[in-house]
């Protein structure tokens, strides 16, 4: 054993004090990132990639068909109007699906939302692969404006067989105070 | 024994700068009975408010400040400081040192704790009142959600977190450096055994907890996003840090309290406690299985399927030791020569209601049917029985076991064992309806209830009116014994009782132990 105190206490404290830090560390080090990259990977709450699919040639299945849900939620206090162009979508595997969202800021000031996205059941998260999404990134909106959001998804071939529905949802949160400075300059 | 001519300073100095681990402990204990008091007062509120259905007589935001407060009170200011205290006095004359070996750390931990939970308390006459996320303030709750003053309970959080690291540190130090010659890991008593463990638990979780409100500050105050998902956060991951210290949490609190009960059980049976080495290593395995089985508080969350499975079957391994340990003690009574005095009434108390404790616990541990008890009234009356009737009664049958040791004077024992059985009747009462009521989908933390709960939450209000006021009686006996108690100076007050503690005089002179006592190589730990 190293020592760093000839007094034999104060090495084991000098030691423990240390234990301590590093438990202090391990939490934002490795349990924060650690949680987002297992969320991520394995689709824990339906989380869904933040990052934009690159989309493989695979062909596309035309026998099967998987049925994709939107819905659309305001978090507590968010004034937009917000809800998807399609309730409903009919895709096979493989094949690029395009549709939109509807946002109107019915408030006479720019706001800046964020959408957050969560796939159900879980398990289809890893296969539900957005190229294109609003969700990647904030969304400012002039007052009393309204945009058409993309959305730009492919249904992985690999979608397990037993999943006939998918259900996208995307819940809307004002996060103008956060962005604060970002959208003087937009 | 001792240098007499330095005894203890005068006055109020004494305790202000004092050093010696035997003033630290009383005063750990002093304080964590008054929490418990102050604790208890809210959960009176609580009751009261519960007696019948409806809004009787607080308004919801304040049954919450209460349902919060008194969790945070009872968890870290009553029962972690009074077995904090109980290793302050035993631990140096149980493994035969003169004093804890960082002394000044000593006062520190200690002088800390105050301020912190007066503090924590004041938030009460704060504008928006006390924080009211529950003893577990879950994010959003806690942060989105939240008074002004949750920013004066990360503080206080942070403070009291200090304090038992310091402490912990403290005592790993004294048991791995002041041990007496011939002394060795497999010759300490169970109850420092239990107390190293514990304290290298509370090193590696307190600061996880610590970590936790850190990241709640900094997504109150500088607008990171930890728990909000919103900025990319996720709520989840708060219950996941929270339980992953809040687990070997529960842990921390019931480990001091199986060693207090292997050292008073072989006392009052007048055997060897049985199964000694069986003990530690169980001991070491609950504390070890802690670390892999947080996420059973948080079944309902939305867990792989895989995940609910591995912490189920994890879960229910921590009964293979915690059985080893009950069976332990059932083993030493087997054909001992018994005596009930009240330290013994109140670890069989314990025996029998934590071992109910622990069934519930299986139950709950299992993950389908944990969606229905999950933040049922039968969560709480599972952890009242493991926490109360395990922790709290444990902590009494040891103030009554060492209290002659530290006073030179008897307690009464009509009234300890009076005392017992008001606590014994009166726990029972409160809390075992709460298994049906919970089953029955009375849900936890609300301050109204539907009418059918109504018979079985008048008995709870009315025993946990009995078991308050049974500590009224412990108080007015734990007084009377140091003012006017029979005096006795025998070594072994009990005569079962072994262990170097019994060896130094009693009352127990400020300094023991100054020069190592000779520990005799055949004969084995109490």
């Amino acid at each position: 054993m190293i020592r760093i105190s000839a007094n034999p206490a104060i090495d084991t404290a000098i030691k423990l004090v240390a234990v301590a830090a590093c438990m202090f560390a391990f939490v934002f080090v490795v349990m924060v990132p650690l949680y987002n990259v297992l969320c991520d990977a394995l689709g824990i709450n339906g989380k869904t990639s933040g990052q934009a699919y690159t989309a493989v040639q695979s062909g596309v299945d035309e026998e099967r068909t998987v049925t994709i849900q939107f819905v659309a939620t305001n978090n507590e206090g968010m004034p937009w109007e917000f809800s998807p162009g399609k309730t409903v979508m009919k895709v096979h595997p493989g094949a690029s699906n395009d549709t939109v969202f509807y946002a109107f800021n019915p408030l006479p000031k720019d706001m800046v939302a964020q959408a957050i996205p969560s796939v159900s059941p879980s398990r289809a998260a890893g296969y539900f692969h957005k190229t294109e999404c609003f969700c990647f990134n904030q969304q400012p909106l002039a007052g009393e404006s309204s945009a058409e959001m993309p959305l730009v998804f492919i249904v992985d071939r690999d979608l397990p067989r037993d999943i006939h529905t998918i259900t996208l949802s995307y819940t809307i949160f004002d996060v103008t105070d956060m962005a604060g400075a970002a959208v003087a300059t937009r | 024994m001792g240098d007499h001519h330095h005894g203890p300073a005068k006055g109020l100095s004494r305790w202000l700068f004092t050093t010696n681990h035997k003033d630290i402990g009383t005063m750990y204990l002093w304080f964590s009975f008054a929490m418990f008091i102050l604790g208890g007062s809210f959960a009176m509120i609580i009751r009261a408010e519960l007696f019948q259905p409806g809004m009787q007589l607080v308004d919801p935001l304040f049954f919450n400040q209460m349902t919060t407060l008194h969790g945070l009170v009872m968890v870290f200011g009553a029962i972690m400081p009074s077995f904090v205290g109980l290793a302050n006095w035993m631990i140096p004359m149980m493994i035969g040192a003169p004093d804890m070996a960082l002394p000044r750390m000593n006062n520190w931990s200690f002088w800390i704790l105050p301020p912190a939970f007066l503090l924590l308390a004041s938030t009460l006459f704060m504008e928006g009142g006390a924080p009211q996320a529950g003893w577990t303030f879950y994010a959003p709750l806690s942060t989105t959600y939240a008074p002004p003053s949750v920013t004066i309970f990360i503080f206080c959080i942070h403070v009291l977190g200090i304090s038992s690291i310091m402490g912990s540190i403290n005592i790993i130090a004294t048991v791995m450096n002041l041990r007496a010659p011939g002394m060795t890991y497999m010759k300490m008593p169970l109850f420092v055994w239990t107390w190293l463990i514990t304290a290298f638990l509370l090193v590696a979780v307190m600061p996880v907890l610590a970590g936790a409100v850190t990241m709640m500050l900094m997504d109150v105050h500088f607008g990171t996003s930890f728990f909000s998902a919103a900025g990319g956060g996720d709520p989840v991951l708060f219950q996941h840090v929270f339980w992953f210290f809040g687990h070997p949490e529960v842990y921390i609190i019931i480990l001091p309290a199986f060693g207090v009960v292997s050292q008073i059980i072989p006392a009052f049976s007048r055997k060897p406690l049985f199964g000694y080495d069986s003990m530690v290593y169980a001991t070491a395995s609950i504390a070890f299985l802690s670390f892999i089985v947080w996420a059973h508080h948080m079944y309902t969350v939305g867990m792989p399927i895989a995940g609910e499975l591995f912490f189920m079957y994890a879960t229910m391994l921590i009964a293979v030791p915690t059985g080893v340990k009950v069976f332990n003690w059932i083993s030493t009574m087997w054909r001992g020569a018994l005596t009930f005095e009240t330290p013994m009434l109140f670890s069989l108390g314990f025996l029998v209601l934590f071992t109910i404790g622990g069934f519930t616990g299986l139950m709950l541990s299992i993950a389908p049917a944990d969606f229905q008890y999950h933040d049922s009234y039968f969560v709480v009356a599972h952890f009242h029985y493991v926490m109360v009737a395990g922790a709290v009664f444990s902590m009494t049958a040891a103030v009554y076991y060492w209290l002659p040791k530290w006073c030179g004077r008897m307690y009464n024992e009509t009234m300890g064992k009076t005392h017992f059985w008001i606590s014994f009747i009166g726990f029972n009462l409160t809390f075992f309806p709460q298994h049906f009521v919970g089953l029955a989908g009375m849900p936890r933390r609300i301050p109204d209830y539907a009418l059918q709960f109504t018979d079985f939450n008048m008995m709870s209000s009315i025993g946990a009116f009995i078991y308050g006021s049974s500590q009224i009686l412990f108080l007015y006996n734990v007084i009377a014994t140091i003012v006017a108690g029979k005096p006795t100076s025998d070594e072994k007050v009990w005569d079962g009782a072994e262990g170097l503690e019994w060896t130094v005089p009693t009352p127990a002179p400020y300094h023991t132990f100054e020069t190592p006592p000779k520990i005799d190589p055949v004969h084995a730990h109490s």
